[in-house]
């Protein structure tokens, strides 16, 4: 037990923790902002793994790690044009139909993959970029300020999704569509172009936890994902639909799973119980729920395409 | 002019028949047209990665349905399509999203398992049923989890059923690495986790001798035709079905609303669970082999019978044939794959697009529905109209507008 409270392992263990929450935190916040105006996207996880494969293939052949996550990015908003068409013009079942998106995402990666790469080859990763003078405080520099750019990205995007959603006539519109449509509709408040905007900003973040996932991992295998997007659609729940509490449940996560991995490697859990250890992010997690569920209410059209009159 | 004009009737009747050809197709043709669809998007992809479309369908079309051997490839793999499938039947009448199935068919097959294991002398008439009903058990009670939490906790069934996917998998990994791995196997760099090869009591026998055709699909095909039974010639299944509808209304007719819930949850992954048991003991390994993921035991049967307990209707009956087309298509994916270099991963691909398309056209069929049964309204009113009556897909919303 005295192993794991060296400065130089909690470092480590927090860092990690971090560095793993990101995809995590940046899917959810997209999510977080389709829910507040009433989309409920279930495809994420299709959507990241698509966005995974297209960063992998873009940095396989062109090294270039900036366009390759630019790519990653671009193939989330795209699958965004094909959601909201799903979900806002033709008013699906969204539940249903974000399986249906998945089920695409995970096949179609999984068929590029083998058709186009075949071999997998590990690439570049992401490097550590230190803030300067912040990244030399003892401990604390190392735990949170020399992180790769996509993770600082994804934690400024905390209160700028806050203050758009809070302070924002933009941001006014997307909850007001999200409680209550046909009163938006009154005001001249277009609900549909609305929902298109934020499904797209949303599945445009979708790419890019995509490939921060892709460029933590440096490789990409079929279902690389293991329902990390399902995850974050759980972390908006979570979160009560508050950025600050999405990040709160995506660091959680993220840093439970990084200890029991510490744990692990240090033997402090015997190797033949550790995969009962990593239920825990899980079961934390479906506890929270219990509690939450009582406390914060859900948008109150969450799901339900608008229709005029209906 | 008089209003007997038979011309002038003649054109209206034409006019109708014109506006209402596209509301006919989409009323009557809705499920086969996402089908046509989503082939014919296939047969792009196919060209766009070089291989000629024709030569993939045909080939798919003979790997699936040519030939005793395909026909029962096949429904091998229809059989744990069509067991999930059947339960998400029942939890969609309820209203109840259960994407929990790859959770519960791995715990229905660790149940399955363990009996089994400790249970290994016992003759097979009484063994076979015994694990069989364990596997009900196992995925049952994993399947009541999010239902309880949905009905007295108000948690959201497709987060709770998600999570649960996630501690089943690593159950999965532990008990057949630790408690129930196979300690005989003599390799030097740790032991693979697997069961040991399960008495040959616990097997399912096969149908047809030359074949892989096995016990499960009389169990599979029982199952679907008594959910069938339960939902539409009982109390009980119009019950389930009313909740769905309207628990509101369920609710004054004095129904208790959140016992339903459960039950049909557990009904649900009673279902997958023994789809499970039947993965284990219907195998040709005859034994639960864990890669570390879910999909490396259920073959993705628990998000696969989603699609097609919807491409079937949310009607178990119609659920059989839907199962053994999609086992066609997975089966087919292979043969497809070997003719022309394309992925069977095309398969997963296209059964996204048709569920996409489905729950696509759904709505727009609803509302030529509505607009069909007004315009009819004044026409005639007949029992057939008034009875049919469309499956409850509002999921999240609950409320049928």
């Amino acid at each position: 037990m005295n192993d794991f409270f060296t400065f130089a392992v909690l470092t480590t263990t927090v860092a990690s923790g971090i560095a793993v929450a990101t995809p995590f935190l940046l899917a959810a916040l997209g999510e977080t902002i389709g829910q507040r105006s009433g989309v409920l996207n279930l495809g994420v996880d299709g959507i990241m793994l698509l966005a995974a494969f297209v960063t992998y293939f873009i940095a396989l052949k062109t090294g270039d790690l900036f366009i390759a996550i630019l790519a990653g990015a671009a193939t989330g908003t795209i699958m965004g044009v094909v959601t909201a068409i799903v979900s806002v013009k033709l008013k699906a079942e969204q539940g249903i139909s974000g399986i249906g998106v998945y089920l695409f995402g995970l096949g179609f990666s999984a068929l590029l993959f083998t058709k186009l790469v075949g071999t997998p080859l590990p690439i570049a990763t992401l490097q550590p970029v230190g803030i300067p003078l912040l990244d030399q405080i003892p401990v604390i520099g190392g735990m949170f300020f020399n992180q790769n750019l996509l993770v600082y990205l994804a934690f400024i995007l905390v209160p700028v999704v806050t203050i758009m959603l809070n302070r924002t006539s933009y941001g006014l519109r997307i909850r007001a569509v999200g409680e209550n449509p046909a009163a938006a509709d009154t005001l001249g408040v277009s609900v549909a172009l609305i929902r298109w905007s934020t499904v797209m900003l949303g599945c445009t973040l979708a790419g890019l936890a995509g490939a921060s996932l892709l460029l933590y991992n440096g490789i990409f295998q079929v279902n690389l994902t293991q329902a990390a997007g399902f995850i974050a659609v759980a972390l908006v729940y979570f979160g009560g639909w508050r950025p600050v509490g999405v990040m709160a449940g995506a660091l959680l996560y993220g840093l439970v799973g990084a200890v029991i991995l510490t744990w692990k490697s240090l033997g402090i859990i015997p190797l033949s119980a550790s995969d009962l250890a990593a239920t825990a992010p899980a079961i934390i997690t479906v506890v929270a729920l219990l509690f939450i569920a009582r406390r914060f209410r859900q948008p109150a059209v969450l799901g339900r395409p608008y229709e005029r009159g209906g | 002019m008089t209003r007997s004009d038979p011309g002038k009737t003649a054109r209206s009747v034409f006019a109708s028949l014109r506006t209402d050809g596209g509301r006919f197709l989409l009323i009557w043709f809705a499920i086969p047209l996402a089908l046509v669809v989503a082939l014919l998007l296939g047969a792009v992809m196919m060209l766009a990665l070089g291989a000629n479309p024709l030569t993939g369908y045909s080939a798919l079309l003979k790997g699936a349905f040519g030939g005793s051997y395909a026909l029962s490839a096949t429904a091998v793999q229809a059989i744990p399509l069509l067991l999930v499938g059947v339960g998400i039947c029942i939890a969609f009448r309820a209203n109840v999203f259960n994407i929990g199935g790859e959770g519960q068919i791995a715990m229905g097959g660790l149940a399955g398992t363990a009996v089994a294991l400790t249970l290994p002398d016992l003759p097979g008439p009484i063994l076979i049923p015994l694990v069989l009903v364990a596997g009900a058990v196992g995925g049952g009670i994993w399947g009541a989890i999010p239902g309880w939490f949905k009905a007295f906790h108000n948690v959201n069934e497709i987060l709770s059923t998600i999570m649960l996917n996630l501690v089943a998998v690593q159950v999965m990994n532990y008990l057949l690495a630790g408690p129930m791995v196979d300690k005989s196997q003599g390799s030097v760099g740790g032991l693979i986790p697997e069961t040991k090869l399960l008495s040959t009591n616990s097997w399912l026998p096969v149908l047809v001798p030359g074949t892989q055709l096995h016990l499960g699909i009389v169990i599979a095909v029982s199952v679907a035709v008594a959910a069938y039974l339960l939902l539409w010639r009982t109390s009980y299944g119009f019950k389930i079905r009313a909740v769905g509808l309207s628990p509101d209304a369920s609710a004054y007719a004095g129904m208790s609303v959140k016992r339903t819930i459960v039950t049909a949850m557990t009904l649900s992954g009673a279902c997958c669970g023994l789809a499970g048991a039947i993965l284990v003991f219907g195998s040709l390994p005859h034994r639960m082999v864990a890669d570390g993921s879910l999909t490396g035991f259920t073959g993705s049967a628990g998000f696969n019978g989603i699609v097609v307990a919807l491409f079937g209707g949310l009607n178990p009956l119609w659920t059989i044939v839907s199962a053994f087309f999609f086992g066609g298509l997975i089966v087919g994916g292979s043969a497809l794959q070997i003719a022309t270099g394309v992925p069977s991963d095309l398969v997963t691909a296209l059964s996204g697009i048709v569920v996409v398309l489905v729950v696509a056209l759904e709505y727009q069929r609803r509302r030529a529905r509505a607009r069909s049964n007004a315009a009819a309204g004044a026409r005639t009113t007949s029992r057939l109209r008034l009875r049919r009556r469309d499956p409850p897909l509002a999921v999240m919303g609950g409320d049928e507008q």
